[in-house]
């Protein structure tokens, strides 16, 4: 680099300039952000006429909370309990099968492992669509059609090619030595996995249990095709099903829609640290 | 490996290792040939008929409904809006993403906040998004009228969702919404990824911030943009739920999408055999356009 002088006045200048700039768009993209949301809880608290009477901007005046009240009286929780418990199965079941698969596809030499490999990540670009109708056949075919078990086989494995892929990814930046110091004292690889790989696995396993978490939570295209009776559905439906009910009364949706993000939101704020550190293992290499 | 020979040792330290990889594997290779392989097949299977899907009795038409896809104009409408939706999508959602994450990465910790409320959005669902931009950009009521209402100060009407053109953008639109914190915090890992003692080189150097960002970490970006673009072109060509859920393709199919088409066809329409058609033409041209795509930007790994 060729010597020159430094304007130190004239640099400081330019990055106050720049950051001044770099706050105002963070500054605009905050209420971009922020400014559904508040439309949407605002309006929850109003009475059905009041959001035109009043204006979308005007506080709620009175503030009515009856609309939520209606809505936990018309069964919400039954919507959030079958979601919760089809979460949590799928979660834990796809989290143990894609750390199964990711230990071989990492750690072990075997001849058939980059094709393995490339076959799982390309599922990655599968549609659902395209697997949509012969599932819901399938799901006919064997009695599960309209029943919360329904879900788990797709949600399970439409999680796990890109599971396999970050997973893959982060045990690879596991040393190699541990393994082979506890191969010399007599430890075999399933002992290995449990004892070792899947506890140093932690954080990854954190950041897709967020990441599929939330799918799964929000999923709807395979819901809507596999279940058909309300008190089998799930919460992405119950949105569906309260706007069929009462398509008048647009606040009481909106607080339909604003219990039912409440839950992700806080789960989000108390786990928010763990977002990223698992992505950074799939984010090395593309 | 291969020709030289083995001691019996390695060859059966190999057999075992290929035996507990084989039962490693094992789940995940089930599901994904139950779950994935299978219906794939199948969807191809079911193509060649004529099925509504809940009779036993279809009948073998042969290629009669890929003849008609060929034809099909709407279907190709949808796949014209697609291939909007993904230009824009990669144009808005990946760009804006960078562009948080640079932010987050400069400022640190003290912006914690701004990366929390950024990333709200991801965490709400398609369909409760779709409702919730349905009355937010209504002509009545809606953020956009009321604002225009208030500026003006006499009573405007903004109709996004109502109109041909306005309608597909205001989806765009609010997919960039939903998606941008994604992108923003795959760039985020990304960054973090770069040894902090680059940056330290680069200021002893005389480098300023801008200077590092352009010249040092979004060359070293580079992969991660590629992924990023592969991951958004793919997610916008299967794109569903906002659409289904907000506008049903309409107002005159001017949003409709390819797998929106699809599933009108199957499962309001039933009409599971061109369906099936539609939705293996869907998988054809998605895994065309994302092998085209991997082929034409090849990212240089040799830095």
């Amino acid at each position: 680099m060729k010597e020159r002088e430094v304007d130190y006045a004239k640099e400081k200048r330019k990055s106050i300039i720049a950051w001044a700039f770099a706050i105002f768009f963070a500054v605009v993209w905050l209420v971009i952000t922020l400014t559904p949301f508040a439309f949407m809880v605002m309006n929850s608290f109003r009475k059905q006429f009041d959001m035109l009477a009043q204006g979308v901007f005007h506080l709620p005046d009175p503030w009515y909370f009856a609309n939520y009240t209606e809505v936990v009286e018309n069964g919400f929780f039954g919507y959030f309990f079958r979601s919760v418990i089809v979460v949590a199965v799928c979660l834990v079941l796809m989290l143990i099968i894609s750390s199964f698969a990711a230990y071989p596809l990492s750690r072990m030499q075997f001849k058939l492992r980059g094709l393995i490999y490339a076959g799982i990540v390309a599922m990655m670009s599968v549609p659902m669509h395209v697997t949509l109708i012969p599932i819901f056949k399938m799901t006919t075919d064997i009695g599960l059609y309209d029943s919360l078990g329904a879900l788990v086989g797709p949600y399970v494995t439409f999680a796990l090619p890109m599971s396999v892929f970050i997973l893959t990814a982060f045990m690879m930046t596991i040393p190699k030595e541990i393994e082979e110091s506890a191969e010399i004292d007599g430890c075999n690889r399933f002992n290995n996995f449990f004892t070792m790989i899947l506890p140093l696995s932690k954080s990854g396993l954190s950041t897709l249990a967020i990441y599929n978490g939330v799918s799964m939570w929000n999923e709807f295209a395979f819901a809507n095709t596999l279940l058909q009776t309300p008190s089998h559905k799930t919460l992405p439906l119950a949105l569906g099903q309260f706007k069929g009910e009462h398509s008048l009364d647009i606040p009481m949706i909106l607080a339909v829609l604003t219990l039912s993000v409440l839950p992700m939101i806080i789960l989000f704020i108390v786990f928010q640290d763990k977002l990223v550190k698992g992505m950074m293992a799939g984010a090395v290499k593309g | 490996m291969g020709r030289s020979k083995k001691s019996g040792l390695a060859k059966t330290r190999a057999k075992s290792i290929a035996l507990a990889a084989t039962v490693f594997l094992i789940p995940a290779l089930l599901l994904i040939a139950v779950y994935i392989i299978y219906p794939i097949i199948d969807t191809f299977l079911i193509s060649g008929y004529k099925w509504n899907g809940i009779s036993s009795n279809r009948t073998f038409i042969g290629l009669e409904n890929w003849m008609n896809l060929i034809k099909d104009k709407l279907f190709w409408s949808a796949f014209g809006h697609n291939l909007v939706v993904m230009v824009f999508s990669i144009l808005l959602q990946i760009p804006i993403g960078m562009m948080l994450a640079t932010f987050l990465d400069a400022g640190g910790k003290k912006f914690n906040l701004f990366k929390t409320i950024w990333f709200l959005p991801y965490l709400m669902s398609s369909v409760a998004i779709a409702f919730l931009f349905t009355y937010a950009l209504a002509t009545n009521g809606g953020l956009f009228s009321a604002l225009g209402t208030l500026i003006k100060g006499q009573k405007v009407t903004v109709d996004l969702l109502g109109k041909s053109p306005n309608a597909l953008f205001a989806v765009i639109g609010v997919m960039a919404w939903q998606f941008t914190p994604f992108y923003m915090v795959y760039f985020i890992a990304g960054y973090g990824n770069i040894d902090t003692t680059v940056y330290e080189a680069a200021v002893i150097d005389g480098a300023t911030r801008v200077d590092y960002i352009r010249y040092i970490a979004i060359p070293l970006l580079g992969p991660i943009f590629k992924t990023a673009c592969t991951m958004s072109l793919i997610g916008s060509l299967r794109y569903f739920d906002l659409i289904w859920n907000m506008t049903q393709g309409g107002p005159v199919g001017s949003t409709e999408l390819m797998a929106t088409y699809m599933y009108k066809l199957s499962f309001q329409q039933f009409n599971m055999g061109y369906g099936s058609c539609v939705a293996a033409g869907m998988f054809i041209l998605i895994t065309v356009i994302a092998l085209l795509f991997q082929k034409v930007f090849v990212v240089k790994e040799d830095y």
